[in-house]
C-alpha cells in the first residue's frame, strides 16, 4: 500500500526523523493559512499524488507570500499532473503540502528496502539526491553507499557512520545522521514497511539534517495489525475497477486489453495473460480468483470483469485442485443466467472432477466455447475477441 | 530413491483441527503418506479424526516421533509455527500459508540459519510430492504419476499445469517442489535442482519461476557451472506490467528489476531450453530427453 508524502512525514516524525514544518490543505484558503501560520519569506506549496517526478511535472513550487501560495495551490488543485510515474492519464490533484522553505547546503539520498537475495532489509545512500536512484545506479554505481541490517539487532552505529562519512557529511553531521538512520529503522519496522525512501535528505546551511521528501510503501500483508496506515488509503489514487475487486478479496489488476481472465493462481494468472498475447491478443485484466474460490467468488469475479467496457470476449482458466470444476461449471453457469454475461466466453478447466464439469456446461445449452488446452483456448479466445 | 519424502515421512499437520488443514491431512493419508497427529496449541491431549492433538511441535516430536510438518496455520501464527517446528528439530518443514508479513518471514528466516538442520518449503506454496511416496501439503494426487521428471515451481496452479502435460504425454514425476511466491523463501530453485542433481530417480528438471527477485538469474548461473541433466524452465509474467505486485507477494517488477525477459536471457544462456508458452512445458521436456 502507498500514501503521500505528507502522511509519511507525520509518520517518520512521529519515530524522531526530522522533517520541514508543514500541513496540508485541501482547498486553496487552507494553503494560504497554513502559509500565513508558517511565517518566514518562502513555503513551498507540494501536490500531493502517489508518483515521483512531481517538480518535473510542475507539481512542486515555490511561493513567497502568503497569497502567492493561495493562488499556487488554486492552481494545482483539480489540475491533472503527468510524470514519468504516472503515464500519459496522470493523476488528478486533490490536496497540497505547504511546507517552510529551507537554505539547504546539499542534498542526499537515502532509503530502506528489503534486500531479496540477502534475506536483510539494506539501508542506501548517496551523495547525489535528488536524483533518480536507477539513473545513479546505473551511470555512477560507486556514489551508492550500503549497508546490510542484521534482522535480530537492528541498525547499528557504526553502520550509520558508514553510510554518514560515505556520502562526504563532517563528524556533527554524522552524529546527526546516526540518530536519524536510527529512527528511520525504527519507523521502517513499527510500521511493516516494505520501501522507505528520502530523496532528498538535506543539509541546511545551518548544518541541521531533514527529510525533504518522504515515500512509504507498506507491506500489504502486514496491514491487519496496523489499522492506523490502512486508514490513509486514498482510493482517489486506485483504479475504480481495482477499488471494487479489493472488496470481493479478488486479486485483480486492470490493464488496457479486451480478453477479460478468470484464473485460478497467481502464476497461472500471468501464465494466462503470456499466452493470449502470444496468441495475437491483448489481456484486460489479472484476475486471481484463489485456490479456494467458490460459486459466489465466481460470480463477484464475474461483475468486475463485465464492468471493463473494453472486455469483447472472456476466457476461464481454472486449474481444479482443491476448487473442483463441478464446482466451478456450477458457479458459471449461474453466474452467467444472473448477469446475462453478453460477451463469448472461452473455458478451459482440467483437473479434479473435470469430466463432470464439462457435462454440466454442455447440457447448460448456454453458449460456453470449451478448449482442451491453454493453447487452444488462447486461440479461441483471441479469434471471438476480434 | 525420491527427494525429500518417502516412507520414512512421519508428518505432522500444525493446523490440523482447522478446514483446511483436516482436508488436506485427509488427503495425504489417503495418499498413503503417514500422518502421525497435528498440533494446536490448547487441544493437547485430544483427538481428531482419529488422529492425536499435542499442545507443542515438541509434543509431537517426543510422543509421535514427528519428523516433517505441514503448517496451516493462519498468517499471523504462521512464521511463529515455523520456528517453533525448527526448534523441535523437525527436518522437513512446509509451509502452505500465504500472506504472512514479509517482516514476520524475514526474522524467521534468520531464526533458521541457526538450525541448518530444518529444511523450510515455502511459504505461500503448494507443498511437496513423490508420486506414490508421499505429499506434504496441497498438490492434488490425482493428477500425478510415478516417474522421472523433477519439477520446481514459484507457482501452485502452474506447477498442476506442468504436472498434468507430463502425465497426459505419458512422463511420470518423481519429484514436485512448489518453493512459493514470496520474497523470503525457505528451499529455492538452486536448493532444489541440488536435491535433483543428487537424485539417481530423476532424468530432467522443470523450473517454473515468475517477475520479481533474481533467484531464477542465480539460478541459470548455478546451473551452468554444476547441473549436468536437461533443465526446461517457464517464468510467467511475460507481460506483468511494471510496479505493480501479480497476486504473488514477490511477483514485482521493482525498478525495472525482475522482468521474465532478463530470467529468460540468463537461464537461455545457462543452456536451459526456455519455452515461451505455458503450454509447451511437457512437449520440451519430452524433446530435451529424445535429443
Amino acid at each position: 500500500m502507498k500514501i503521500h508524502e505528507y502522511q509519511a512525514k507525520a509518520i517518520l516524525a512521529h519515530h524522531g526523523v526530522p522533517v520541514p514544518r508543514g500541513e496540508v490543505a485541501f482547498n486553496s484558503a487552507e494553503a494560504g493559512d497554513i502559509a500565513r501560520r508558517l511565517g518566514g519569506s518562502v513555503v513551498v506549496v507540494k501536490a500531493q499524488i502517489h508518483a515521483g517526478g512531481r517538480g518535473k511535472g510542475g507539481g512542486v513550487k515555490l511561493a513567497k507570500s502568503p497569497d502567492e501560495a493561495e493562488r499556487l495551490a488554486r492552481d494545482m488543485i483539480g489540475m491533472t499532473l503527468v510524470t514519468h510515474q504516472t503515464g500519459p492519464e496522470g493523476r488528478v490533484v486533490s490536496r497540497v503540502l505547504v511546507e517552510e522553505g529551507l537554505q539547504m547546503q546539499r542534498e542526499l539520498y537515502l532509503s530502506l528496502l528489503l534486500d531479496r537475495a540477502a534475506g536483510q532489509p539494506v539501508m542506501m545512500a548517496s551523495a547525489a539526491g535528488g536524483m533518480d536512484i536507477e539513473e545513479v545506479a546505473a551511470k555512477t554505481p560507486e556514489k551508492i553507499v550500503r549497508v546490510h541490517i542484521e534482522p535480530g539487532v537492528g541498525i547499528v552505529p557504526f553502520e550509520a557512520r558508514q553510510l554518514g562519512f560515505g556520502t562526504g557529511l563532517d563528524g556533527a553531521q554524522v552524529n546527526k545522521f546516526v540518530k536519524l538512520a536510527t529512527a528511520l529503522y525504527e519507523a521502517f519496522v513499527a510500521t511493516d514497511a516494505s520501501l522507505l525512501e528520502i530523496n532528498p535528505l538535506v543539509v541546511t546551511q545551518a548544518g541541521d539534517l531533514l527529510a525533504l521528501d518522504a515515500k512509504m510503501n507498506f507491506d500489504d500483508n502486514a496491514l491487519y495489525r496496523h489499522t492506523d496506515i490502512r486508514d490513509l488509503r486514498d482510493l482517489g489514487e486506485e483504479d475504480p475497477l481495482e477499488i471494487e475487486a479489493s472488496k470481493f478479496a479478488l486479486n485483480y489488476i486492470h490493464l488496457d486489453g479486451n480478453i477479460g481472465c478468470m484464473v485460478n493462481g497467481a502464476g497461472l494468472a500471468m501464465a494466462t495473460m503470456d499466452i493470449i498475447k502470444l496468441a495475437g491478443g491483448e489481456p484486460a485484466n489479472f484476475l486471481d480468483v484463489g485456490g479456494g474460490a467458490n460459486a459466489e467468488q465466481i460470480r463477484n469475479a464475474f461483475k468486475i470483469l463485465m464492468s471493463d467496457r473494453n472486455v469483447r470476449a472472456v476466457l476461464i482458466n481454472i486449474f481444479g485442485g482443491i476448487l473442483r470444476c463441478d464446482v466451478l461449471a456450477q458457479g458459471v453457469i449461474a453466474a452467467v443466467k444472473e448477469l446475462g454475461v453478453p460477451v463469448p466466453i472461452v473455458i478451459r478447466m482440467e483437473g479434479t472432477n473435470v469430466d463432470e464439469g464439462k457435462r454440466l456446461l454442455k447440457e447448460s445449452r448456454m453458449n460456453f466455447t470449451t478448449a482442451d488446452s491453454m493453447d487452444e483456448a488462447a486461440k479461441k479466445v483471441v479469434q471471438l475477441a476480434g | 530413491m525420491s527427494v525429500l519424502i518417502d516412507k520414512s515421512t512421519r508428518l505432522i499437520v500444525q493446523g490440523l483441527t482447522g478446514r483446511e488443514g483436516t482436508f488436506h491431512a485427509k488427503q495425504a493419508a489417503a495418499y498413503k503418506t503417514n500422518v502421525v497427529g497435528g498440533v494446536t496449541p490448547g487441544k493437547g491431549g485430544t483427538m481428531h479424526e482419529g488422529w492425536p492433538i499435542f499442545d507443542t511441535v515438541q509434543d509431537a516430536v517426543k510422543q509421535g516421533a514427528a519428523n516433517a510438518s505441514v503448517i496451516f496455520v493462519p498468517p499471523p501464527f504462521a512464521a511463529d509455527a515455523v520456528m517453533e517446528a525448527a526448534d523441535a528439530g523437525i527436518a522437513l518443514v512446509v509451509c502452505i500459508t500465504e500472506g504472512i508479513p514479509v517482516l514476520d518471514m524475514m526474522r524467521a528466516m534468520t531464526f533458521l540459519k541457526m538450525r541448518p538442520d530444518t529444511r523450510l518449503i515455502g511459504p505461500n506454496c503448494p507443498g511437496i510430492i513423490s508420486p506414490g511416496k508421499g505429499k506434504a501439503g496441497i498438490i492434488p494426487h490425482n493428477i500425478v504419476k510415478e516417474g522421472r521428471i523433477g519439477i520446481v515451481s514459484k507457482s501452485g496452479t502452474l506447477t498442476y499445469e506442468a504436472i498434468h502435460q507430463l502425465t497426459r504425454l505419458g512422463m511420470g514425476q518423481s519429484t514436485c517442489i512448489g518453493i512459493g511466491g514470496d520474497p523470503f523463501i525457505g528451499t529455492t530453485h538452486i536448493d532444489a535442482l541440488q536435491l535433483f542433481a543428487g537424485d539417481p530417480d530423476t532424468d530432467a528438471v522443470i523450473l517454473i519461476g515468475e517477475i520479481g527477485g533474481s533467484a531464477e538469474e542465480e539460478a541459470a548461473a548455478w546451473i551452468k557451472a554444476n547441473f549436468k541433466k536437461p533443465v526446461v524452465a517457464f517464468i510467467a509474467g511475460q507481460t506483468a506490467p511494471p510496479g505493480r505486485r501479480m497476486g504473488h507477494a514477490g511477483a514485482i517488477i521493482a525498478g525495472g528489476q525482475g522482468t521474465a525477459a532478463e530470467k529468460m536471457a540468463a537461464l537461455t544462456a545457462a543452456g536451459v531450453k526456455v519455452v515461451k508458452s505455458p503450454a509447451d512445458m511437457g512437449k520440451a521436456i519430452k524433446e530435451a530427453l529424445r535429443g
